[in-house]
């Protein structure tokens, strides 16, 4: 697959081809992140489509001081953002807990220890067969938890630049990055047991 | 000997700090403890082990492909902004 880099000098030479898969690589998780933060899916669409078109007309000023993932996540959340009337929800950080406090007895020690996923259950582990529960998993998360869960560990992008897209500060977005993981780690926990 | 045992994590307060740990942000003081911990207790050692787990296979989601229609869509937007 060639790199971010490459493709974006070869739009700048005009090739169209680089830009179908730009959009290729980036649809989906923009339209997942635009879900996260627009009222409605026709909303999240529309910012998707203006992040593209925002992208083209922008290319000749990007700088590339970030890179080109987080340049396109940075114009989505804005135009995301702008396309809804009220401000960006600062309330639901979601549950306190990263493991059910029942699991623990009075002294803070395991009472109910989480089993190892090991050899048993590592063919259960190939990750596309995980790529279902995942995004299930992921669209469930409270939204904020949701944006951080996608470009962090979705995307890969560092916690500065993360901070950066979303404009949260380093402390939030761990906490934040915390409880989606705790989450996410609970839901596959419950999977395997299901069998 | 006492004092130093009474300010040992316990797992409870250890699944708390996984993230900071993971993410480096731990005091050099806190990530000791955190570590001497790990050392004494499989179940939180485990515990670390799936949250680790759960990320590498968070970053192995695989997207959908792009419907006919959006990439449609999308090479018109392209060859609208070439004609601008």
């Amino acid at each position: 697959m060639e790199a971010d880099d490459e493709l974006l000098a070869q739009l700048r030479n005009g090739n169209e081809e680089a830009f179908v898969m730009l959009v290729a690589r980036y649809q989906q998780p923009m339209l997942r992140l635009a879900r996260s933060i627009a009222s409605s899916p026709a909303v999240a669409e529309e910012a998707v489509q203006d992040t593209w078109m925002g992208v083209l007309r922008g290319i000749d000023r990007f700088e590339g001081r970030s890179s080109l993932k987080t340049w396109l996540f940075r114009i989505l959340v804005n135009r995301a953002r702008s396309a809804e009337s009220h401000e960006p929800s600062q309330a639901s950080i979601g549950e306190a807990h990263a493991v059910n406090p029942e699991r623990f007895d009075a002294d803070g020690h395991w009472a109910d220890p989480v089993a190892p996923w090991t050899e048993a259950s590592e063919a259960r582990l190939d990750a596309a067969a995980w790529t279902p529960v995942l995004k299930a998993a992921i669209d469930d998360l409270p939204p904020r938890q949701r944006q951080i869960v996608l470009l962090r560990d979705v995307e890969g992008l560092s916690s500065a630049e993360a901070c950066d897209v979303l404009g949260v500060g380093a402390g939030n977005q761990r906490i934040l990055l915390h409880r989606g993981r705790s989450r996410l780690r609970g839901i596959i926990e419950a999977q395997m047991k299901k069998g | 000997m006492l004092s130093l045992r009474r300010k040992d994590l316990v797992c409870q307060q250890v699944v708390e700090l996984v993230t900071d740990y993971l993410e480096g942000t731990l005091s050099r003081r806190e990530r000791r403890r955190f570590e001497s911990h790990l050392r004494a207790c499989p179940n939180c050692t485990a515990y670390l082990q799936q949250i680790k787990t759960t990320v590498q296979l968070t970053g192995t989601i695989e997207w959908e492909e792009l419907t006919p229609e959006a990439q449609a869509d999308l090479t018109d937007l392209y060859r609208r902004w070439r004609s601008e």
